[in-house]
């Protein structure tokens, strides 16, 4: 789950990290009485989107006067802002409207779980304000990275030695540790799996604010996050990803007209793999997850049906544990049920796939024995 | 021989009075593994399936002398369970609970990976199986046949569709394990491809990767210097970068973890990439003539 970032810098704010004064409001009306209430020469109204690009899409802008506060909010609440990164672009319907800041620089702070160490690593460089991966990719010396030990903390010294690589002198090294350590600690009360306060500014003033952050909590951690969870207002960038979550289905939007459904991540992605090597264009990646129960069938069908462009649907069911003519069984269940009018390719195979193939003989559906077979079949059905 | 578990090994199951738990045992009974004794806190002194429960693992380990630990207990409380396996001595600790929080998976997995004696495979992971001999986990028992090919994979379902592709053809297995697809893992490529280096049963080792991480290039530098063959398979190679695909692992970020960069690591490291499962058997063949 994505925290928008007037959530985030709540968060941070609760562990003592500076973050810019401000509200967030759905109303141009609010966001000039916030202007009002904040009473600084200048205000930045930020559009609420999950988004790359959100200052370039007009998602940020200035305002020098609660009047014009109220005007910039209703350009930027409920239009569909655009960037290149989000091509298909999101609507806000929050703003926040904070203090407007001097800044004098911008410098970059990140946490995120790591697999290739295995740990928590944190991040930190000189050159905030823009996409770390593209400060990364052109210049990784700019990055002073840590993996924290995770049974001993963040301490003050690999903190300090992490500013120390990052190029930061001694004064603002002393300045940046509690900060540093105040976003490690949030990491972990929230159950992040990550969390970036870019840029994190050093003020005209002198001052260390966090002017933007992001923070996505783990999912399998929402249940002891309780506070969060109810606070889950992810715009989804694709309507029906979102429904998909909502029912608890691993379902991405791939864009193609192939619709794929079947039992476990990996085999489902060598699916997907199999239809765009037989030419055929994948619409989207379901895993059904184990078994293949009627209801379950008849809640990932929907699913893959809600895409328009979907011209066929190819099953892929690995018979394990869950025998193969149980798995048909409850493919015909569900199906029974439901009026899907286009072509259904269902390959089975695993322990008695045989028996549940015949099973399907007679019916509308396409029995297949082979994952290529079934994607050739498919891909062909809808060129 | 084979790797990591054998007819000797003796399975605790952590996790035994939960439905999965209770089938799961009954499942691995029934294919010749010797289930020793069960673990559910509170439900100490009861059978399951002919089973002993015990309250806590160390009583279960001082009774029953279990070396091997299979878990299915609930994710909230699954990394306490790892913890309560490893500090009672359990030396093969097999996590197939899924959805553990991240943040537990990593003090936990830090934990485990500093004793020298303890390994965790998983968690959210099939299990292993060695043909014959003894299966811990999931895996469905009939697709396996004895035999020469080592398999190490990142998922569950593909795992079972190339042990079926092979059996098929009569390739048997010495001994199949899955690691997981969680970013966050206790047994990676690396940690298993040497045991099925060493292991004399074995000739010819699967590694069945996927998209995100470098753990399937880090397995190529090692692979160099094996005598053994070794046969790649890569799922997700058509994956849209940025996105999540079911498995936490599976999600190409800023050019890390891509296909290509796996396939041109095994390559260059001399291992025969199959575009598609089917292929696999082929490609052992081919390995295992020469």
């Amino acid at each position: 789950m994505k925290l928008q970032e007037y959530q985030a810098k709540q968060v941070l704010r609760d562990m003592g990290i500076p973050v810019p004064n401000g509200e967030v409001t759905g109303t141009p009306h609010g966001a000039r009485a916030i202007a009002e209430r904040l009473s600084k020469p200048v205000v930045v109204v930020k559009a609420q989107v999950q988004m790359g690009g959100r200052g370039k899409a007009g998602g940020i802008k200035l305002a020098k006067s609660p009047e014009e506060a109220e005007t910039v909010a209703g350009e930027i609440l409920g239009k569909r802002l655009i960037s290149p990164q989000n091509p298909d672009g999101m609507v806000a319907d929050k703003v926040l409207v904070e203090e407007g800041i001097s800044i004098d620089q911008e410098y970059y702070l990140g946490i995120t779980v790591d697999r290739d160490t295995q740990r928590n690593v944190l991040m930190i460089s000189r050159q905030g304000g823009m996409d770390i991966e593209e400060v990364a990719a052109k210049d990784p010396d700019a990055i002073a990275t840590l993996p924290v030990d995770p049974l001993l903390g963040l301490t003050d010294y690999k903190a300090r030695e992490t500013l120390y690589d990052a190029g930061f002198d001694h004064a603002l090294t002393n300045k940046l540790v509690p900060f540093v350590k105040g976003l490690y600690r949030a990491y972990l009360t929230v159950d992040a799996n990550l969390a970036e306060i870019n840029p994190c500014v050093l003020t005209a003033e002198g001052g260390i604010i966090a002017a933007d952050a992001k923070i996505n909590i783990d999912d399998n951690a929402l249940y002891r996050q309780k506070r969060l969870a109810s606070m889950q207002e992810e715009n989804a960038e694709d309507p029906i990803e979102a429904e998909a979550m909502k029912r608890g289905i691993a379902y991405v939007r791939l864009g193609g007209n192939v619709g794929i459904l079947g039992n476990g991540a990996g085999l489902v992605m060598c699916t997907v793999d199999e239809v765009a090597r037989a030419g055929g264009k994948p619409a989207n990646f379901l895993d059904v997850g184990g078994g293949a129960k009627a209801d379950q069938v008849r809640n990932a069908v929907e699913i893959v049906m809600m895409d328009p462009n979907v011209k066929g649907l190819l099953f892929n069911i690995f018979g394990g544990i869950t025998r193969g003519d149980e798995v048909a069984k409850g493919i015909l269940e569900a199906l029974q049920s439901m009026n899907i009018q286009v072509p259904i390719v269902v390959r089975l195979a695993g322990t008695r796939s045989e028996e549940g193939l015949k099973l399907l003989e007679g019916t509308p559906l396409i029995p297949v024995g082979s994952m290529q077979e079934a994607a050739r079949k498919i891909v062909e059905l809808c060129a | 021989m084979a790797i990591l578990i054998d007819n000797q090994s003796k399975v605790l199951v952590q996790g035994i009075t939960g439905s999965e738990g209770k089938f799961h045992t009954q499942q691995m009974i029934a294919y010749g593994t010797r289930v020793v004794g069960g673990v559910t806190p509170g439900k100490g002194g009861s059978e399951v399936e002919g089973v002993p429960v015990f309250d806590t693992v160390r009583q279960a380990v001082e009774q029953t002398q279990a070396n091997v630990s299979c878990i299915f207990v609930p994710a909230p409380f699954a990394a306490d369970a790892i913890l309560e396996a490893a500090d009672a001595g359990i030396a093969l600790i097999v996590c197939i609970t899924e959805g553990i929080p991240i943040q537990d998976m990593v003090r936990v997995n830090e934990y485990v990976a500093n004793l020298p004696n303890t390994r965790l495979i998983g968690p959210n992971c099939p299990g292993l199986t060695t043909p014959g001999q003894c299966k811990v986990g999931i895996m469905p028992g009939d697709l396996f046949q004895p035999g020469e090919v080592g398999i190490v994979s990142r998922s569950g379902t593909l795992t079972y569709e190339i042990v079926n592709e092979l059996s098929k053809v009569g390739l048997g297995q010495s001994s199949c394990v899955g690691i997981g697809g969680d970013p966050i893992i206790g047994t990676t490529f690396i940690d298993v491809i040497p045991m099925f280096e060493a292991d004399p049963q074995t000739k010819v080792v699967v590694l069945s990767g996927e998209i995100g991480g470098s753990d399937e290039e880090n397995a190529a530098e090692y692979i160099k210097t094996m005598t053994k063959p070794v046969i790649g398979f890569i799922s997700g190679r058509t994956a849209p970068p940025g996105k999540r695909m079911g498995h936490a692992g599976a999600i190409i970020s800023g050019g890390k973890g891509s296909p290509q960069s796996k396939v041109d690591a095994l390559t260059a490291a001399g291992v025969p990439i199959a575009d598609t499962p089917a292929d696999i058997p082929a490609l052992v063949q081919r390995a295992l003539s020469l």
